[in-house]
């Protein structure tokens, strides 16, 4: 019995973290920011050489057959890196593919998908964070109406997993006839996320239903959650490294107790949290009966955690914190994106009370 | 990761919930009835001093952090009491252990244990807080004596107990850290006055000791003279664990959770107010990540691999989180929360508030938050130490 990550799970945090920092260093992810008709090919090919396309593909299907819990640890090393590429398909389509598909979609789709030759994106924010505008997409005879929004890799990818409005999922193919894609330009310059648009689309039904979508729910939470992890230490790292160097007064102004709490606090509230979305993801594997409940903490605690390191860490840093060179800016507002993203805290944490039976 | 328990492990929980079951009658709402006798059998079936050595009072079982946490977690959920728990029990017999001569493990170890003998701890003095090392009870050598004069503050059970274990300063001329050293008093020396200091909680938790000429024999010296400060230090860890500990953390969000679904306002249970609620589920999510964070110090411990900055935020953030959830208890409550006195209307015997003043009194024992977060900073950061005064 123990509670730590295993010396394959370092491993693979550490050469992920490599990959990353050779293909997607800082000015790599600005280029992708500052236009957006960049697709970073370039950065999505190294994390498919390094096998990430199939982190949680079955071998048999060409993947790497590993678990959330190493999916979670590859989602911390993107955050850390704001690398620009939308990693929630990734998990969350064909976990949809294995829960709920027939051999014949599996055998279609997971070696495309493990290969990183077809993308894949998971629309299923009207479902978990609620429907805004006249946002939802209802199921009639095989055809899907509607609208989806908030889909990260939505505009590009060549499968979509559709949540319908009473909580069916559906397949629907990149090329269908009457898929349109808006791009929704947002905060965070380092993901972006697509409206579509469905007008009596063809789509293939997935078995599984609402428990289905809870599964993938559950495992969004916990991806978004460790992606917030891997920013929160960059910007704990970077205000420790930026207060042992910077000085003022005659000082470095990591002498200054004002400055040393600040960032003692920031780390106070990390180090926990890792804890429980290490849990969280854990109990997702090991389909524990507190995998929805940890994994709706992992999230919410992680949004607050972010809200606040994200504004400390800048702080510390004066004005250099808000310049556009530091760069910072991006994990901030990776932070501010993770935290809405599939539901803000409030709303999770209903959630987290209706699942333990303390909310109606 | 693995935490499928192994059939060891599941035997294990059996056995300590059958002893819970078998006895049931010997205590109450978390009380043993005779506290005594319940802490006799906790030592003979090893749920108390379960690593101390037979040989000195203990149950002599090889450490075993997991059986440890089992024993917790049954404990709590069947709402049986730990047995004592006292500064005797939690820091100086631990610290004997590592530290003690054999003679002083066995003639303090085996009695305290038992709870016959309360202890207190002697270290604070009116001007040594947090700065603890500039302490300045004085200890003069008389033939194989000391003679101890100074006086010490916010003693805890300082007026119930027969014994503290005090720091005092051995050498005058030593620098600061090293001139101290870490003795063993008798209460009832001759010399020694205790003065009750009532707290805001109504009752007198801790203590002023005054020492005039207080003769102690030299040989109640714990880990040689002069050695005091690192003797203290050895504890000092086992204290910040204890205030921090996320099993009573974890028992107390319960009894949160219970008080809300059961008390109403206008017909409607707090639990079914939305703000209330979203506090609620706050302090649940910050509890976990504790519980958790708990599970990972463990492991570590058994693998022996360093632990960083995770073990060294227990004492703050678990400190602070007990108070919140004494804070949210009382707004629950709302106007029924301001009762404390016996009374009709009292709920769980003033429980909270007393946890609201009394938590707040562990944020600041045992190494204040500031201090906690100086800790944090310097060796889990590696920021800049505090500047030290060059001479004290
Ligand atoms: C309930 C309770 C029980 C106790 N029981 C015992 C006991 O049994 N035996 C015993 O010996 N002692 C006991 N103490 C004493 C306790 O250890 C001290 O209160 C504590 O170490 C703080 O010291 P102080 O009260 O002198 O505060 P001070 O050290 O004067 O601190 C006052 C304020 O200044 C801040 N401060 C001080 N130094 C620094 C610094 N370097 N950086 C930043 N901020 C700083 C503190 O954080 C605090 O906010 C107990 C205290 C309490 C509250």
């Amino acid at each position: 019995m123990e509670f730590a990550l295993t010396s394959d799970q370092k491993m693979l945090q550490d050469s992920l973290a490599r990959t990353l920092g050779d293909a997607s260093p800082l000015d790599r992810v600005r280029r992708f920011a500052d236009d957006v008709a960049d697709p970073a090919k370039d950065v999505w090919e190294a994390l498919a050489d390094f096998g990430l396309p199939g982190i949680v593909i079955p071998e048999e299907h060409g993947g790497l057959g590993l678990t959330l819990l190493d999916a979670a640890l590859a989602s911390e090393a993107l955050g850390r890196a704001v690398a620009p590429v939308p990693f929630m398909g990734v998990v969350l389509a064909p976990l949809a593919l294995l829960g709920g598909g027939t051999a014949a979609q599996q055998a279609e789709w997971l070696p495309k998908l493990a290969a990183g030759e077809v993308t894949a994106a998971v629309a299923i924010s009207e479902a978990v964070a609620g429907a805004r505008e006249d946002a939802g997409v209802t199921a009639k005879a095989g055809k899907l109406s509607g609208k989806a929004l908030f889909v990260p890799g939505g505009i590009s990818a060549g499968l979509i997993i559709v949540a319908d409005t009473k909580g069916g999922l559906h397949l629907v193919r990149g090329d269908a006839a009457g898929l349109s894609r808006v791009l929704m330009l947002n905060i965070d310059e380092t993901r972006r996320l697509a409206e579509l648009t469905f007008d009596g689309v063809a789509a293939e039904p997935l078995a599984g239903g609402p428990e289905l979508l809870v599964r993938l729910r559950d495992a969004g939470w916990v991806l978004i959650a460790a992606d917030s992890l891997g920013a929160c230490d960059v910007m704990l790292e970077q205000a420790v490294a930026y207060a042992k160097e910077r000085r003022q007064f005659g000082r470095v102004i990591g002498s200054y107790q004002a400055v040393k709490h600040m960032c003692a606090e920031m780390a106070a509230e990390i180090e926990p949290a890792r804890s429980l979305v290490w849990y969280a993801a854990y109990a997702f594997d090991a389909a524990h009966e507190e995998a929805s409940l940890t994994a709706a903490h992992a999230k919410a605690l992680t949004s607050e955690v972010g809200r606040f390191v994200a504004r400390t860490s800048t702080e510390v840093h004066g004005g250099m914190g808000i310049t556009d060179l530091l760069g910072l800016h991006f994990w901030f507002k990776r932070l501010g994106l993770n935290r809405q993203l599939l539901g803000g805290p409030e709303r999770v944490r209903e959630i987290a009370a209706r699942i333990q039976g303390l909310a109606a | 990761m693995d935490l499928t328990p192994t059939p060891e492990m599941l035997a294990f929980r059996d056995e300590v919930r059958e002893f819970l079951k078998a006895h049931a009658a010997d205590f109450s709402a978390g009380q043993a009835k005779d506290v005594f006798a319940w802490q006799r059998l906790l030592i003979e079936h090893g749920y108390a001093a379960r690593t101390i050595p037979k040989a000195y009072g203990g149950y002599g079982a090889e450490p075993d952090i997991l059986k440890s946490r089992i024993i917790a977690e049954e404990f709590i959920a069947a709402g049986a009491p730990r047995g004592m728990a006292g500064q005797g029990i939690s820091m100086l017999a631990p610290t004997l252990l590592e530290v003690g001569s054999e003679e002083q493990k066995t003639r303090w170890i085996g009695p305290t244990l038992r709870g016959e003998i309360i202890w207190c701890q002697g270290y604070s003095e009116p001007g040594a807080g947090s700065d603890l090392a500039s302490l300045q009870t004085k200890a003069v050598e008389d033939g194989s004596d000391f003679l101890i004069s100074g006086s010490k503050i916010w003693t805890s059970t300082a007026a119930q107990a027969q014994m503290m274990f005090c720091l005092v300063r051995t050498e005058p001329d030593a620098a600061k850290h090293e001139g101290i050293s870490y003795v063993l008093i008798p209460m009832s020396t001759p010399g020694i006055e205790v003065r009750p200091l009532k707290t805001m909680t109504g009752s007198a938790e801790f203590n002023e000791v005054f020492f005039t000429d207080v003769r102690v024999a030299q040989d109640q010296v714990v880990g040689g003279r002069g050695r005091g400060w690192f003797v203290a230090n050895t504890t000092l860890k086992h204290e910040r664990g204890m205030l921090g500990d996320p099993n009573a953390t974890e028992a107390r969000l319960g009894a949160l959770i219970e008080l809300m679904k059961g008390e109403v306002v206008d017909g409607q249970r707090i639990i079914d107010n939305p703000v209330f609620r979203d506090r609620l589920m706050q302090l649940q999510g910050r509890a976990m990540a504790m519980k958790f964070n708990g599970l990972r110090l463990i492991t570590a411990q058994l693998t022996q691999e360093p632990v960083g900055v995770a073990g060294l935020v227990v004492k703050l953030q678990g400190c602070e989180l007990n108070h919140q959830i004494a804070a949210l208890a009382i707004d629950a409550l709302g106007e029924l929360g301001i009762l404390y006195h016996d009374g009709p209307h009292l709920r769980a015997r003033g429980t909270w508030q007393r946890s609201y003043m009394f938590d707040l009194g562990l944020i600041i024992g045992g190494g204040t938050a500031q201090i906690q977060k100086n800790i944090i900073s310097e060796r889990g950061l590696g920021m800049p130490r505090e500047p030290k005064p060059a001479v004290l």
